[in-house]
């Protein structure tokens, strides 16, 4: 009973220590509501499909695919494609997807293989085949685009004349699907109206007499987003999803069922890989500039730390360790700087402290799965003796 | 399920036989299984039963070692399986005696694991099957179904962590009665982990299924088990198939004794140590003055009392016994039963409580260092896992534990700076090479790349290099061949001449240990069954074995 | 015999060690200097060779690759900035302690003339108890997580180095080379270590010929110091100690079964290797010049690594002679494709090249079949 109590309380630490950190943190940073909510949403937008794409591995039982990066890097050249051809607004979107998606197929079905030759230790070996992707997409990005593969927009090389910039605007893509669907949340302008119709454009209208000023709400991304959760539902109810959780459960058991585990296991990365590139595409219309060599970088980390922020751990996953992560990280996100400097005097301060808050969380994360899985190990030989006979 | 009228049976071997390197496993073994007939396969570790499941089941084992001799037919016709799921293709199940169920998965998720149903969708012409949804309520009922077969009553909800062991035992028998065309089924020691309620209720399942026409092979050391629901009984042992009778015409009794070897053939192995036949050039074990042999020291060298031990597989739940000085002690009985729990628990080497008193000093458990300070040796049946540095040379092998434990083979100031002395290493290498007789290139080569026997002759130095008081030793014999067999078994009984030194030898070879030891106690289910003088008849080892309630009558006989 | 050859070095090693050589061939062609690149690569040898030796402790007792290698810089980095927050006072107690005990040498003149070793000494021996104490509570960590020491090794190592970001900001150094002149406080990111222990050991003994066709420059005394580093580690390896922290790795039952404390030894072969670290973070920043806070140690673990496993170690055995050969082969591409490939193709390359060796090369070793654990 006692046990049960504590098993709940240290199954949610994580999320209850941030909410704890949080509010002490909000009134110290004297942000208003409004403002605040409106980061939220917006950060809501544009990272939860890319944290969601870390759920299938994590059911196949593979842990936290630090390869994820490996899709942010096709979404990142299907945009650069777009960019090149100046092909602009959903269009353009569908189409940087379109370019992405074989691109992370072919990276998500080398990571897997990787990944099957090192069993057990999925999690560094992906971690470090990040980096070296990373390499190779440097290489490509750096020295064959504009040399071997064409770009012609001179405005996306550097000037030696290969080469892309460091720094590529987005504004062909900026916020398209953000604002496909217009919506704001307006405190106490108007009256009653659900749509409003402002220099022509359709707006939906929500009213919330506490808020000052209004809110944008990037609805289509939102859709899209909750699109992709019920896929993740839909998923998990299919034969492919019921075999990956049996592979993650035990994959000596799902191997003499006859299940094909190492196919299985890449096709979870490959799906995740796939997903992960549109979620870079997602993130980066938000963004709206393209950090050529960074962006992809902390796609990973940030992600993974907000899913484990959520109350996720490196073998289970849901789809609302997601969200609850992604607002607790979030909200850490904007209000540290802001409370840092008016504790101290010192935005660096908070700044460091989310750094810190990020990777420590996944080192805890981590030590907790290990630790877990090394006393379950021996609890199970302990209760061996409270048995009849022998196996 | 109704090839009756058609006169070919079921399954039927003709002269099944393997080797293993030169090692004959199995030979010449035939016969006949028809539908709905319950046949009990019953032999010692060993006996080759694994094997024969091993080349019926088409496990890659088998064809990368070379394949087997003879031919098997089902309904009359020549099959030879490459693959276990090409045996599966043709109805023959199995169930394994460690269960492969997935913890997190409820019962129906279990039994129709990778059998799932399915909604048909138009996704699964565009993909494949997998990216269909499961019908949840039909899986259900089919597992229900299965369930009910079995004649227990089990939610198909119930999550298999959260069952008690008999629960599984019984989830796994309905995996494979759910598969439609299963004729064929293998029951591996189905009833070990049943409480005596559970495995009635599943012999009156396994009585129902038969009647159906299912025939099945039922594995098992529980021998009344075995006359009560077999219709025939096939006994093993050492590879050949020794008997192929009705049950009603054999007793338990006859079974047990069958099994473990007839007193007749007993006597071949030689009992009477002295006459050992011994090459003398290289038994020249003087590395401590050796005592005046005194057998008939009344002091124990060591005794336990009440120890239990967590070792997986192997617990050991209360035991005690008595060694004497010098003595050759073994232990045996039936894998999973224990034995090899006692040894490795003395040792420290698995959780263990209980006492144990090693010349009258009690002994500090759990702690191997404790057990090694205290002049003991062992030498671990998991020779790969326990017994050796694989990846480093011979002599750091030999020398390790003496350096470790008592400091030797290194040059400096004790506590202060000492490195190893590899030139004495070398040399003790060198000479327990010789002595041992191990194959190898020398003191420089890796563990990982002698043969099985060598390795086990490293191990044994390794002990020998101790200089030990009590030595204790884990299937002394497992996995070499015949030759090095012998040398092993010779040399530890001479070095217990030579240097009256105490060895407890733990081996599933009953014959092994009566050929070497002066006492042999027989483990069962973690507790003594009884210990009795090696020259006690083979029947009698047989049926303490069995862990019948014969513990009773053989008391009653005495 | 070449075929033997090829199968103890393994390919890896041969391709890229005929790669160097084959940089080193094409460089007069590219109007680069053979002498200068070879000093460049023997300097950068011995900068980071006491870092690569880090590695060896860890590995031989089964703990894995020391991805957490930042744990033992950041001591390295408190050593130092301590031994220049603190250089004043510590020769003033230096020459108190001499004129107490009458210690005839240690005089004025002899603090003035060294000066620069006795800070560079004082930084290593600040930070090596550091190094210690971080090391311990490091091993007692990865103790409690075996089968998962790499990947939680390299977030210990992240979220140390963000931990140090905000106490470099908050620590009260007062030492005005080091803070931000504006605001008085918070360590600068970059601070030169020039007047303090500059190449203290890479000009001790220094080889420096400069004529008109030669420019070598021979760092003897760092490299005696890497000798050094690497004798004792040698030597310690055959202790009796080192011995049971090889049958650890090599195989924790066995060295279970014979009465070693499996922990204990994981738990120094740790505290070892960060003590290495530190030292090795102290020595690459002599010769470099400056010490990096911040961010700075922050991938320093990958190079480390990855020269290790170049020179032919894996995950679970490695040797000095890897180091050595490893940190050389790695260091030589890195010096060798800047300035070799950059003047053919005009472009630096050197950073992508770093990235996909070094990487590569764990990548290499982490899907290595290892011997299967029981």
């Amino acid at each position: 009973m006692i046990r049960k109590l504590f098993d709940i309380i240290a199954g949610n630490a994580v999320p209850a220590v941030f909410i704890i950190i949080s509010a002490f943190a909000i009134p110290l940073s004297g942000y208003s509501a409004s403002y605040l909510i409106q980061e939220l949403l917006t950060r809501i937008g544009r990272n939860s499909f890319l944290i969601l794409s870390l759920l299938i591995p994590i059911m196949a039982g593979m842990g936290l695919n630090f390869g994820m990066v490996l899709g942010a890097m096709a979404g990142q050249i299907g945009l650069l494609f777009i960019c090149d051809w100046g092909i602009v607004g959903i269009p353009g979107m569908l189409l940087a997807c379109l370019i992405g998606t074989p691109i992370a197929i072919v990276l998500g079905i080398f990571c897997g293989a990787v990944m099957n030759r090192a069993k057990g230790r999925e999690m560094v070996t992906s971690y470090i085949l990040g980096f070296f992707i990373n390499g190779v997409y440097q290489m490509t990005v750096l020295y064959l685009m504009g040399w071997i593969i064409p770009i012609t927009n001179p405005a996306l090389l550097l000037s030696r004349g290969y080469g892309v910039r460091n720094a590529v605007s987005l504004l062909g893509i900026r916020g398209i699907l953000d604002n496909l669907i217009p919506a704001i949340i307006t405190g106490t302008q108007g009256a009653g109206q659900f749509f409003s119709v402002q220099g022509g454009n359709a707006f939906v209208m929500i009213q919330l007499p506490f808020l000052e000023g209004s809110i944008r709400i990037p609805l289509a991304t939102l859709i899209v987003i909750a699109l992709f959760c019920v896929f993740i539902v839909w998923f998990r109810k299919t034969k492919l999803g019921q075999d990956m959780r049996a592979i993650g459960q035990n994959q000596a058991v799902a191997d003499s069922a006859g299940i094909p585990v190492n196919r299985t296991r890449i096709i979870a990365i490959v799906i995740s890989t796939v997903l992960a590139c549109y979620g870079q595409i997602i993130y980066l219309q938000n963004m709206g500039t393209l950090n050529t060599y960074n962006s992809h970088d902390q796609a990973g980390m940030f992600s993974i730390a907000a899913l484990l922020i959520g109350g996720a751990s490196v073998s289970r996953a849901s789809i609302a360790n997601v969200f609850v992560g992604v607002i607790l990280f979030h909200l850490m996100f904007i209000v540290a700087p802001m409370a840092g400097k008016n504790l101290i005097g010192e935005a660096q301060i908070g700044e460091y402290f989310r750094v810190f808050v990020s990777y420590g969380i996944i080192a805890i994360a981590l030590v907790l799965h290990a630790w877990k899985r090394n006393r379950e190990r021996e609890a199970a030989r302990r209760s061996l003796r409270g048995n009849k006979g022998g196996e | 399920m109704s090839d009756n009228n058609n006169n070919a049976p079921l399954l039927r071997l003709e002269h099944i036989g393997k080797e293993f390197y030169g090692n004959r496993v199995l030979s010449d073994i035939s016969f006949d299984i028809r539908a709905g007939e319950i046949i009990g396969l019953v032999g010692e570790n060993g006996a080759g039963k694994s094997t024969l499941l091993n080349i019926l089941f088409g496990m890659p084992v088998i064809s990368s070692t070379g394949g087997h001799e003879g031919v098997m037919f089902i309904d009359g016709r020549k099959v030879n399986f490459t693959s276990p799921n090409q045996a599966l293709a043709h109805g023959i199940g199995m169930v394994h005696q460690e269960f492969s169920l997935i913890p997190g998965f409820t019962a129906t998720e279990n039994i129709l694991l990778n059998r799932e149903v399915l909604n048909g969708s138009t996704m699964s012409y565009v993909f494949s099957d997998r990216v269909s949804t499961l019908d949840r309520q039909a899986m259900n009922e089919r597992a229900r179904a299965a369930i009910n077969t079995l004649g227990v009553n089990i939610s198909p909800y119930m999550t298999v962590s959260e069952m008690p062991v008999g629960y599984k035992q019984f989830i796994e028998i309905a995996r494979e009665i759910d598969r439609k065309n299963t004729r064929l089924l293998f029951l591996d020691e189905p009833t070990a982990v049943l409480t005596e309620t559970e495995a009635e209720i599943l012999l009156i399942a396994l009585n129902k299924l038969a009647r159906s026409g299912i025939a099945i092979v039922f594995i098992s050391h529980r021998l009344s088990e075995v006359k009560e629901l077999c219709s025939r009984v096939i006994i093993l042992r050492d590879g050949r198939l020794i008997t192929d009778q009705k049950a009603e015409e054999l007793t338990t009794r006859q079974i047990a004794s069958l099994m473990v070897g007839r007193e007749s053939e007993r006597r071949e192995v030689p009992q009477e140590i002295p006459e050992a036949p011994v090459e003398p050039d290289n038994v020249n074990y003087t590395l401590s003055p050796s005592p005046k042999k005194k057998k008939k020291k009344i002091k124990p060298a060591l005794k336990v009392d009440h120890l239990w031990v967590d070792m997986p597989g192997e617990t050991v739940r209360d035991v005690s016994f008595e060694v004497k000085k010098g003595e050759i002690f073994g232990i045996g009985g039936l894998a999973g039963h224990g034995k090899l729990g006692i040894p490795n628990g003395i040792m420290g080497l698995y959780p263990a409580g209980g006492s144990v008193r090693l010349s009258g000093r009690k002994l500090t458990l759990n702690k191997p260092r404790a057990a090694l300070g205290r002049k003991m040796a062992f030498v671990s049946e998991d020779r790969r896992g326990v017994g050796l540095l694989l990846d480093e040379p011979l002599d750091w092998n030999i020398t390790f534990t003496a350096m470790q434990t008592q400091g030797r083979f290194l040059i400096g100031i004790p506590y202060i700076f000492q490195i190893r002395n590899e030139h004495a290493m070398r040399k003790e290498a060198k000479k327990f090479i010789d002595q041992l007789e191990i194959r190898c290139t020398g003191p420089h080569q890796k563990a990982g790349e002698l043969s099985g026997g060598n390795q086990q002759k490293v191990c044994l130095a390794k002990a020998f290099v101790l200089r030990p008081d009590v030595l204790l030793i884990c299937e002394p014999t497992r996995g070499i061949d015949v030759g090095a067999k012998t040398l092993v078994l010779d040399t530890l009984r001479n070095y217990n001449k030579e240097n009256g030194t105490t060895i407890i030898i733990t081996s599933s070879e009953l014959e092994e240990l009566r050929s070497v030891c002066d006492r042999v106690a027989i483990v069962d289910e973690g507790r003594i069954a009884g210990i009795l003088p090696a020259s006690s008849p083979a029947e009698e080892f047989g049926m303490l074995m069995m862990g019948e309630k014969m513990r009773v009558a053989l008391a009653a006989t005495e | 015999m070449i075929g033997r050859f090829i199968q103890n070095a393994g390919w890896p090693r041969i391709i890229i060690a005929l790669f160097l050589l084959g940089l080193f061939i094409a460089a007069p062609f590219v109007g680069v200097r053979v002498d200068t690149s070879l000093s460049n690569t023997l300097v950068r040898f011995g900068m980071n060779g006491v870092m690569v030796l880090a590695m060896i402790p860890m590995v031989q007792a089964g703990c894995g690759l020391n991805f957490g290698l930042p744990l033992g810089i950041i001591a390295g980095l408190l050593g130092a900035t301590l031994s220049i927050e603190w250089n004043v006072e510590i020769l003033a107690r230096l020459a108190e302690l001499g004129a107490q005990y009458k210690i005839s040498w240690l005089n004025e003149a002899f603090l003035t003339s060294w000066r620069e070793p006795i800070g560079f000494a004082s930084a290593v021996v600040i930070a090596v108890p550091i190094a210690a104490v971080l090391g311990w509570f490091y091993g007692k960590l990865l103790n409690r997580v075996k089968g998962d020491e790499m990947m939680i090794a390299t977030y210990v190592g992240f979220s140390s180095v963000s931990f140090m970001c905000i106490a470099w900001l908050l620590l009260p150094y007062k030492h005005p080379t080091m803070v931000w002149g504006y605001a008085g406080h918070g360590l600068r990111t970059t601070i030169s270590v020039e007047g303090y222990w500059l190449h203290v050991l890479s000009d001790a003994l220094a080889l420096d010929i400069n004529t008109e066709n030669i420019h070598l420059y021979i760092p003897t005394g760092m490299l005696i110091f890497f000798a050094v580093m690497a004798f004792l580690v040698w030597v310690f390896m055959r202790t009796k100690t080192g011995t049971a922290m090889t049958a650890v790795g090599s195989n924790p039952d066995f060295a279970r079964a014979s009465g070693v404390n499996v922990d204990r030894m994981r738990t120094i072969s740790v505290m070892l290797s960060t003590v290495l670290g530190a030292i090795g973070i102290i020595v690459y920043e002599q010769s470099f010049g400056f010490i990096q806070l911040y961010m700075g140690p922050f991938y320093m673990a990958l190079p480390a690594v990855a020269s290790i496993l170049l020179g032919g170690a894996s995950v679970n055995k490695a040797g000095i002679l890897n180091v050595i050969v490893g940190t050389f082969l790695f260091q030589g591409i890195l010096t060798m494709t800047p300035s070799v490939i950059n003047s053919y193709l005009q472009t630096d390359m050197s950073e992508v090249i770093r990235l996909i060796v070094s990487n590569g090369m764990i990548l290499y070793a982490l899907t290595r079949k290892v011997r299967a654990g029981r």
